[in-house]
């Protein structure tokens, strides 16, 4: 064995022996550094005859090469190791909790008004407003419903101190002032909704002395009950999403309707549950008909020209059928366990397109 | 309103079974809200004799009874009753039976070691009057094992309706007979009206002195026996909820309950001379036949006697002085009208409820005065006997005839339904209107009992109501062309995406009242008296709230004393300023109480801080599109908030939101424990982002170059606000500068007490080349001296 092949075998069994990447670094400075082993046999060529430099200096770096590749494959391996092993270190707990992210909710009157305004904006309507503190006229007058007339008793109203105009100030007891306010305002035809606040003095398990309606009102031309019936059916079937819910209109009385109707719809109260649906049973959740000739005239509507139908609905009634929550005063109580069941996620924007709940 | 069955078909001829009518009820717009199957209930009890009835072996009060219940042999009952005894007729009920009264069932069972198969009944066990002395004894006569309740006539259904205030007609059982015959139920029985001749002329005259009282019919029967009246008419007013008093009161009960017809009876003998109908006087007073004594305030429809005593309040109750006794002979029949507005009136001042009442302020049928007062007093002839006089009539009848006319077309018009025109007539000619048909319109004179029809939409309501609204087609709402167009405007739509960016940042949206109690008004600046209600349900919520704050941080305290003190909450909607109907602001408010981050093991916990509310505000605002780089903090938020530790974000001289620790002694007085930070985003006064036409967004410019930052340490004053800093290094080089963000405040060694150390970062945006070191420090300089300028504050060695 010459030389040659002893210093390789030396200097493959020295890589292949490193124990780590700074071993390794001695071992090739070792071999192939300024001053290293082939380095200093390729130096020493300068005394030989060309052809033997020329054999010898093919030799050397046939040697040379071979060391390179070991000590990279070696240094590759302890590449390696050394990750694998600063990895192992770095280790942890993913069990642990993730950061707390406090995760907010939107009330479920909020969001039921946003469903409702979700569907009747695909049916052309847009949403109209007015102030919770209304004059009499607007809350009764205006809708046919004179001072001394039973209907006032049956609308248990919140007073307060006269304007300075002398007239009568009340909560409103209904949205149907945004009635009043929306023919006042404008020239038919008109398709609105009026979500909001709504007030009478009564305070039991079944009322609050403040709560929310939606008003509708849609006044035109050739508008008839027929269109009042079919713009429920569709609302309250995309509203409870139930294909086949059916509608029950009952003839009623409403000062500012005639003919006025109750809407009921189908469920069932089979062993204490209500299930909505066309089951043989009704359940009231509405009052509507068609807008009363004089309510028309007082907001300087044409009566012979024009008409059209109103509606007005509960919306915590709704928003309990729909979503099965049991206690209409825990609504305005702000409990935070309550907030978190009953409340809806933010992203959770009610669309026709996207589905209306999720 | 409640009638029986049985009742209805003395009016009404029909075989239709109960659940037909009462289906057809509620499509007439008369809601059957219940029906109770009297006959059901008291199906399991039969007549049965006792044959034996011996003492009780182990107890004094109780009887060992042997009965025949008509079915096999004797059946031992131990029955406690004083009235047990061999011979009666009893009403019998098996083990097995529910017991009306208390929903038990009974069961065969041992009484002190007795063995008892069986109970003897109580009217009030089977809920048929209050008598609990004694069992029912029947008469000898009643056939023993045969079922009770179809002797005695029980086995009937009670129905239950809700009427609106427009049906007072149906507030009587012939008007809902009426409305049933019209919608082809059964065929409506005539009532017998015919005039009860006079034997002797009125002794009583009445005068009229109000206008409150437009007719009043008065007639003496002279030589009656007011006893109790017959079971028929007791039985009838029983099952409706009335309680029977005697035949001449149980007479005008009925009249009330079956024609709407309500009158009053005097006993004649205790009223002096002619009668007087006036306004009361206030001070008058009056013991009515309540029992209670009234005090009239003045202008009240009353009746009066020679004596100018008020002997009776018109329309609403009569009075116990001239009301009729065991002992009265002659009467004076009382048939009269009186306006609904006064009856109304009275009945709101005094408090009274009535059957009477409720009638006559919605309007009793003007044409009944008379043919009231003649079926009065056939009634009152066939039970209590005696004689007629003349019947007196003051006033007449107020004129109801109000021809209307109805286009035919109308119907389907507004209706959306054909109804042939010979429907439209026969149904209206059903319901007692006058008609005829001239130049295609129909003509309608509507009854006298149907005030509340006054137009044509009337008309068309009752076509449709009887045609039945279930036959009217579903129409969809016809659609523009093309896409709906937006629905809510702008306003709207930012208010709800202020409401789901405040629930994205982790707060709980709650619905809180509008009003609230005028102390806890107070603490936020007070409500003026024009926002006081003048009627609250109750003085916590007798004001209108002037901040939607109070409502917040109250339920925050209710949520901490359940155990969640962490919370956070907001709510958007009404603040109220003034009773106007500008005079409403709508606000988005939060508060957080506790820890703003909760324990954890990877970071400490903090309370919640003014700048936590801070934030809230600010991304509120920048959610609604206000402009929140050009917004200024100040200093002067109201005395709700901590003094020191609160600010108004400003646009000029308009606060658009406020911000900050609530006030020690706000959440001392609402008893709550702090730290509890709020704020108040005004929606109303945002600017709305000016449109300029399209929806494109302004070309975005990048440069080329990168930028560079340069920190800077200023000392300056401790009561210095660093955003005067800020601002002032903003400004230096508005070119160049982009962004200066504030990283550090420090106070403590090192500086000079009374002054704090700010530290800034000015982030420099090259334009068009790379700056040179010489153009940086030539910035940094101006930096250097704005601020300085701004503040006072030099740069930190």
């Amino acid at each position: 064995m010459n030389i040659l092949d002893s210093l390789k075998a030396d200097l493959l069994a020295a890589a292949a022996a490193a124990p780590d990447l700074a071993a390794l670094e001695e071992v090739r400075v070792d071999a192939l550094g300024k001053k290293g082993r082939i380095t200093g046999l390729m130096k020493d060529m300068g005394s030989l005859t060309p052809d033997e430099r020329r054999e010898r200096g093919q030799a050397l770096n046939a040697v040379k090469e071979e060391i390179s590749l070991a000590l990279d494959a070696r240094r590759q391996v302890l590449k390696a190791e050394a990750l694998a092993q600063k990895l192992e270190a770095e280790r942890i707990d993913v069990s642990l909790p993730a950061r707390p992210e406090v995760e907010g909710r939107v009330h479920p009157i909020s969001q039921t008004v946003e469903e409702m305004i979700a569907i009747f904006a695909d049916m052309g309507f847009t949403v109209a407003e007015g102030p919770d503190i209304e004059t009499d006229f607007n809350n009764f007058t205006a809708l046919n419903i004179p001072p001394e007339h039973p209907a006032r008793q049956m609308h248990d109203t919140f007073y307060l101190p006269n304007g300075p105009d002398g007239d009568t100030r009340v909560l409103r007891t209904h949205t149907s002032p945004v009635q009043i306010r929306t023919m006042l305002a404008g020239e038919p035809p008109i398709r609105i909704i009026a979500p909001g606040r709504t007030y009478r003095s009564d305070y039991d398990q079944t009322h609050t002395p403040m709560f929310h309606q939606i008003e509708g009102l849609v006044i035109g031309e050739n508008i008839h009950m027929g269109h009042l019936k079919g713009t429920l059916l569709e609302f309250c079937r995309a509203f409870f999403q139930v294909d086949d819910l059916p509608l029950r209109f009952r003839p009623s009385f409403f000062p500012f309707t005639e003919p006025s109707a109750e809407v009921d719809i189908g469920c069932s109260r089979k062993g204490g549950e209500l299930k909505l649906g066309n089951h043989g049973d009704w359940l009231e959740i509405l009052g509507c008909g068609m807008v009363h000739p004089k309510v028309l005239e007082n907001c300087g509507i044409d009566s012979t020209r024009w008409q059209g139908f109103a509606f007005g609905m509960g919306i915590e009634r709704v928003a309990m059928l729909k979503y099965g929550i049991p206690d209409l005063r825990t609504f305005f109580e702000a409990d935070l366990r309550w907030l978190k069941h009953y409340g809806f996620v933010p992203l959770d924007v009610p669309s026709l397109a996207q589905g209306l709940t999720r | 309103m409640k009638f029986t069955l049985s009742w209805l078909k003395q009016h009404l001829e029909t075989d239709a079974p109960l659940d037909v009518i009462t289906d057809k009820l509620t499509s007439l717009g008369l809601e059957v809200e219940g029906v109770e199957d009297t006959g059901k209930a008291l199906a399991p009890f039969v007549i049965a004799k006792v044959l034996s009835a011996e003492k009780h072996p182990n107890a004094d009060k109780l009887r060992v009874a042997m009965v025949d219940t008509g079915t096999g042999g004797p059946i031992q009952v131990v029955c406690g009753a004083p009235n047990c005894r061999a011979g009666i007729t009893v009403v019998f009920a098996s083990p097995g039976a529910v017991i009306p009264a208390t929903g038990d069932t009974l069961k065969v069972g041992a009484i002190r070691g007795v063995e008892s198969r069986g109970m003897l009944c109580s009217e009030r066990e089977l809920n048929l009057s209050d008598e609990h002395n004694g069992i029912i004894e029947l008469p000898e006569e009643a056939p023993v094992g045969a079922s009770f309740a179809a002797w005695r006539k029980l086995d009937d259904a009670v129905i239950e309706i809700s009427l609106t205030p427009d049906r007072v007609d149906c507030a009587g059982v012939h008007g809902i007979a009426r409305d049933l015959a019209a919608a082809d139920v059964g065929t409506l029985r005539p009532l017998n009206t015919a005039p009860v001749p006079g034997v002797f002329p009125a002794p009583v005259k009445v005068a009229l002195e109000t206008a409150a009282c437009p007719q009043f019919a008065a007639r003496v029967v002279r030589g009656v026996r007011n006893g109790p009246s017959p079971q028929w008419l007791q039985d009838k007013l029983t099952a409706v909820g009335l309680r029977p008093i005697s035949a001449l009161v149980d007479i005008t009960n009925l009249m009330t309950m079956d024609q709407v017809r309500p009158l009053h009876v005097f006993d004649a003998a205790k009223v002096r001379g002619d009668l007087t109908v006036r306004d009361s006087k206030a001070g008058e007073t009056l013991l009515a036949l309540n029992g209670k004594e009234y005090t009239l305030p003045a202008g009240l429809a009353v009746i009066a006697d020679a004596s100018g005593a008020v002997l009776s309040l018109g329309g609403v109750m009569g009075g116990e002085s001239t009301g009729v006794s065991e002992t009265t002979t002659d009467v004076i029949i009382e048939a009269a009208l009186f306006e609904p507005a006064k009856v109304a009136e009275a009945g709101r001042a005094l408090q009274i409820d009535s059957d009477a009442r409720y009638r006559f302020e919605r309007g009793v049928d003007p044409a009944t005065v008379v043919s009231g007062i003649e079926q009065a007093t056939r009634l009152v002839l066939e039970l209590c006997g005696g004689e007629a006089g003349e019947v007196f009539v003051a006033g007449a009848e107020p004129a109801w005839r109000r021809p209307l006319t109805l286009r035919p077309a109308r119907v389907a018009h507004l209706g959306g339904v054909d109804v042939p025109e010979a429907d439209q007539l026969r149904i209206l000619t059903a319901l007692g209107f006058e008609t005829s048909r001239k130049d295609g319109l129909i003509h309608a004179v509507p009854p006298s009992w149907r005030a509340d029809v006054q137009g044509e939409a009337d008309l068309v309501e009752e076509v449709l109501r009887i045609h039945g609204f279930d036959a009217i087609p579903t129409t969809s709402l016809p659609r523009d062309e093309g896409l709906p167009k937006v629905a809510v405007t702008p306003k709207q739509r930012r208010t709800a995406t202020v409401r789901r960016l405040l629930a994205g940042r982790g707060m709980l949206e709650a619905i809180t009242w509008s009003f609230l109690a005028p102390e806890t008004a107070k603490l936020f600046g007070g409500a003026p008296e024009e926002l006081a209600l003048l009627n609250p349900i109750s003085a916590d919520l007798a004001i209108m709230r002037p901040s939607v704050l109070a409502n917040l941080a109250a339920a925050a305290g209710r949520n901490a004393a359940r155990g969640y003190a962490d919370l956070a909450l907001f709510e958007v909607g009404p603040a109220f300023r003034d009773g106007s109907e500008k005079g409403q602001d709508l606000v988005a408010a939060g508060v957080r109480a506790g820890l703003a981050v909760a324990r954890h093991w990877a970071k400490g916990t903090r309370p919640v801080d003014a700048y936590d509310a801070k934030a809230d505000a600010i991304a509120a605002l920048e959610a609604a599109g206000a402009p929140t780089a050009n917004l200024v903090v100040s200093t002067d938020a109201p005395g709700w908030y901590h003094p020191g530790r609160s600010g108004c974000l400003r646009l000029g001289p308009t606060v658009l939101a406020r911000f900050g620790e609530l006030h020690p002694a706000v959440l001392e007085a609402l008893d709550l424990t702090g730290p509890l930070v709020a704020f108040e985003v005004f929606l109303d006064v945002i600017p709305q982002p000016k449109k300029k036409g399209g929806t494109e967004k302004p070309k975005l410019e990048l440069s080329a170059f990168q930028p560079i930052s340069r920190d800077f340490a200023f000392v300056v004053e401790a009561e210095v606000e660093a955003d005067r800093l800020v601002r002032a290094a903003k400004g230096a080089d508005k070119a160049l500068i982009t962004g200066v963000q504030l990283f550090d405040v420090y106070q403590g060694p090192g500086v000079e007490t009374g002054f704090k150390s700010i530290a800034l970062s000015v982030t420099l945006q090259p334009v068009d080349k790379t700056l040179t070191d010489v153009e940086i420090e030539a910035v940094a300089a101006k930096v250097v001296a704005a601020v300085t300028k701004a503040t006072g504050a030099v740069l930190r060695g």
